[in-house]
């Protein structure tokens, strides 16, 4: 059904607005057949998964590829998909054996075995691929061996038959399931790499619910139904194509007139507030929190931020609710680390309330009733200026000198990575997103001593060895009876970290979808926490 | 004359050997490092250097473009860091695209710009000069973006007239064209206008037309034929920048042209692609202009190479 937009959109085409959202959902019986039109601003680089790394490439990877775990819909609890079942756990936490299920064919008709598996874990750790998801399966019995160039093969991958597969790790790690669940571990058949010479990501064949059938660079990809999928009757569509290079704002655009069923950059920023209040969208529209934190790092290596005072004083100094309506209310403001729908999260965690007053007395007692000068790094794409001026505002309002640089992303990383450049680095753009619903993911890659060195993430340098121990301590406690102290261990550790006040946590990213009247998915299927998009759950009103 | 483009050739060969180390410097001094932007955020510090050894970023800068240079003499661009593809296959996948961008870009701009340079040259100091200078003015000066997104609203969304963006046949051309073409009509009726007002002055166009020779005669025949030059080279240099891709009005469309490709290729600090097209725009600007310097001898027989 085509749609006609407000005479008032030309003057929501060029500027921002604030907000307020509606939640709906079309949960109707799915239908099967038809196709849908996705947009999309950026180009995909790659499908191949053992590469592919980013909220575009996630979803669509999932289209060609199966891994042996995944995700109840909308949820994050682990279900076996290419596995026959839920695998088992040796007593020493170690080893972990696969049954896969039989008959599973890859798109090229060859069965999918154990010896895939194998394969395509040992790839993803060989150098040569150049897998950003490498330092996942180093845990692996013999990984490290093999990345190093000492061995030929990797001790801990086992397969035995057809359907048997077993992987022991190093250390017991109670986030390893979830770790196998990822796309990195998405099986792939050797022989379809080996043909395509090196451009596997550009000519994919997986097992998955759609086969590519067609990809124009810069302009589409086109996904069809496999129609041997072997999972819950799954997918319903026949067929779907991804547009890139759509500006968002002409995707819109698109969509009002029946030409996109689904923005995949979400609603424009310039038309947001005016869509969200329309009520003849209300019924196109989903929201849900992200698991993902903004937030503003403060390094402990540079003076005066070395001083926890001067720290918490900065967590008491900057009002983030005026950071969310900024965003036209896009986000939940943050009182912790972790997002809500991480497990581990604390319901009960305050944060620091905003109390400029507090603050000031922080920093007299710190001996900086004069206040300070310091730099605010940020990235330079809109709104992310915008907020560190915010910043820089209630900065200024407790006597702290902050001074802006705003720079491409890719410089903000390196100086924030470089011990000593950047005092205070404004994360947006560049929020922590879940890589995996388990909350050693917030600890490992971004607040912990292993990844505060040179080229690492941790960008308040902040490195406390006995949080470390308790973190790995809790890792190994992989019983099903040990995980509810495992979650409550990890509140204790995030507790301490806000305590040192390393960062200020704002908030946690609102993503809005926006789909055509034909598209049917719940948010369960539009918003997903894991793949954002379950293309094989969506279908078409008949 | 072949001795004159022999020489351009060898001339275009040196630009070319500059064009590629300048920019082979500029983005290996950027303060960002590609092996991280390939890693992505959750990769270990170890990660990012095993990917920084495959890609061989950790060679001394040297030691990198010498290599580079010699996978060019094979026309090897090398593999995009990012999408692992050749930069070759990249580079050719796009320029279909752009060159038809190109065409309908260059061709609406001599439509609109050359007869609005006439009239204006024709009607000096009276209003359709004034007229036509203040539309040239405005139409140089709008933002690309702002018109672009003006033209979709309007005549695709409003009057439905053309299609909201992507790539297709000639009705999904006519927008992107239109919007680089307004604003360089202005550019051609400009420079038209005054190389015309010039040669209108000079002494042989007075004797056309004391011999009793019709206007039309005498401008087509006389006038028009010597004021084209300049038209000439800058339709060179509007081949070379038109080949090099146009960012806004390409990202507004969806027009998958080189414009996208190297925006994209940037915000990774994807070196190759970075590289492979700066040297293909160089080398397609290079001959342009070459084409348009071996074009003049035919319009203007004053002018020979030797």
């Amino acid at each position: 059904m085509r749609r006609t937009i407000p005479r008032a959109v030309p003057a929501a085409l060029l500027m921002s607005l604030s907000l307020a959202a509606t939640q709906t959902a079309s949960a109707q019986t799915p239908a099967r057949g038809g196709s849908i039109v996705v947009s999309y601003k950026d180009d995909v680089t790659t499908l191949d998964p053992a590469i592919g790394y980013d909220y575009q490439n996630w979803p669509i990877e999932k289209m060609v590829f199966d891994g042996l775990l995944d995700y109840a819909p909308g949820g994050t609890t682990l279900q076996p998909r290419l596995a026959a079942k839920m695998p088992t756990v040796s007593k020493d936490g170690l080893t972990y054996t696969f049954t896969l299920r039989p008959g599973v064919k890859f798109h090229n008709g060859r069965e999918l075995v154990a010896d895939d598996v194998v394969y395509t874990l040992t790839r993803v750790l060989d150098p040569k691929t150049k897998s950003p998801g490498q330092s996942f399966y180093t845990g692996i019995k013999g990984a490290q061996a093999f990345v190093d160039g000492k061995a030929k093969t990797v001790s801990g991958l086992k397969a035995s038959g057809k359907y048997g597969l077993s992987i022991t790790l190093e250390a017991p790690n109670a986030a390893f399931l979830n770790i196998m669940a990822m796309n990195f571990a998405y099986v792939v058949p050797k022989e379809e790499v080996a043909k395509a010479g090196g451009d596997f990501g550009h000519k994919p064949v997986g097992s998955g619910p759609f086969t590519l059938s067609k990809w124009v660079s810069g302009q589409s990809l086109e996904f069809k139904r496999n129609p041997a999928y072997f999972y819950n009757s799954l997918p319903y569509l026949d067929g779907v194509t991804i547009k890139v290079g759509l500006d968002p704002s002409v995707a819109f655009l698109s969509l009002t007139r029946g030409e996109v069923d689904l923005l995949g950059d979400g609603i424009p920023p310039a038309q947001f507030l005016q869509v969200v209040k329309d009520p003849r969208y209300r019924a196109n529209i989903l929201n849900k929190t992200s698991v993902n934190t903004s937030y503003l790092s403060l390094n402990t290596q540079v003076k005066p931020l070395s001083d926890v005072r001067v720290r918490q004083a900065i967590n008491m100094a900057i009002d983030k609710t005026k950071l969310v309506r900024i965003i036209n209310g896009r986000a939940q403001v943050a009182k912790t680390y972790l997002p809500p729908l991480m497990p581990g999260y604390d319901a009960g965690a305050k944060g620091y309330a905003f109390d400029p007053a507090g603050a000031r007395k922080l920093l007299a007692a710190a001996g900086l009733s004069k206040g300070f000068d310091t730099v605010l790094y940020t990235n330079s794409t809109d709104p992310n200026p915008r907020l560190a001026q915010s910043i820089q505002q209630d900065l200024a309002a407790v006597g702290i000198r902050a001074s802006i640089k705003s720079q491409a992303q890719s410089t903000v990383i390196e100086a924030a990575g470089t011990k000593g450049a950047a005092p205070m680095v404004w994360s947006g753009g560049m929020a922590w997103t879940q890589d995996y619903p388990d909350p050693s993911d917030f600890y490992w890659p971004i607040l912990s001593c292993r990844s505060a060195v040179s080229g690492g993430w941790n960008w308040p340098w902040y490195c406390d060895k006995a949080l470390d121990a308790r973190a790995d301590k809790a890792d190994r406690m992989v019983a099903p009876g040990q995980q509810a102290a495992r979650l409550n261990e990890y509140k204790a550790i995030f507790a301490a970290l806000d305590k040192q006040a390393v960062w200020v946590p704002i908030y946690h990213e609102v993503r809005h979808v926006m789909h055509s009247d034909k598209l049917v998915g719940t948010a369960a299927d539009l918003l997903d926490p894991i793949h954002f998009i379950s293309y094989e759950r969506l279908s078409v009103k008949k | 004359m072949l001795g004159f483009a022999l020489g351009r050739l060898l001339q275009a060969l040196g630009v070319l050997l500059v064009a590629s180390f300048l920019t082979f410097t500029l983005v290996f001094l950027l303060p960002a490092d590609p092996a991280r932007m390939v890693a992505g955020p959750s990769a270990s510090v170890q990660t990012v250097n095993s990917i920084r050894r495959e890609l061989g970023l950790d060679r001394p800068f040297l030691a990198q473009y010498a290599g580079y240079l010699g996978r060019l003499t094979g026309l090897d661009l090398g593999r995009s860091y990012k999408q692992n593809s050749p930069v070759r296959d990249l580079i050719a996948s796009r320029i279909g695209p752009t060159f038809q961008l190109m065409l309908g870009a260059i061709a609406l701009e001599l439509l609109i710009g050359l007869p609005l340079g006439i009239w204006a040259a024709l009607k000096r100091g009276r209003w359709p000069d004034t007229l036509v200078m203040g539309l040239a003015f405005i139409g140089a000066a709008t933002p690309q973006f702002w018109l672009a997104l003006s033209l979709v609203y309007l005549l695709a969304y409003r009057f439905a007239l053309f299609p909201l963006g992507g790539y297709g046949g000639l009705s999904h051309l006519i927008l992107p064209a239109l919007t680089l073409g307004i604003g360089g009509a202005g550019w051609y009726a400009r420079m038209l206008r005054a190389s015309l007002l010039d040669v209108l002055d000079q002494d042989y166009i007075r004797t056309a037309r004391a011999k009793g020779q019709r206007p039309a005669g005498v401008l087509v025949g006389h006038a028009l034929r010597n004021a084209t030059l300049p038209v000439i080279t800058m339709i060179g240099l509007d081949i070379g920048t038109f080949m090099g891709g146009v960012v806004v009005v390409e990202s507004v469309f969806g027009w998958p042209g080189l414009g996208r490709l190297v925006w994209d290729a940037i915000r990774v600090v994807d070196i190759p692609v970075i590289v492979g097209v700066v040297i293909f725009s160089a080398a397609v600007i290079t001959l342009a202009n070459l084409l348009a310097d071996l074009v003049h001898p035919f319009v203007d027989p004053r002018i020979r190479y030797r």
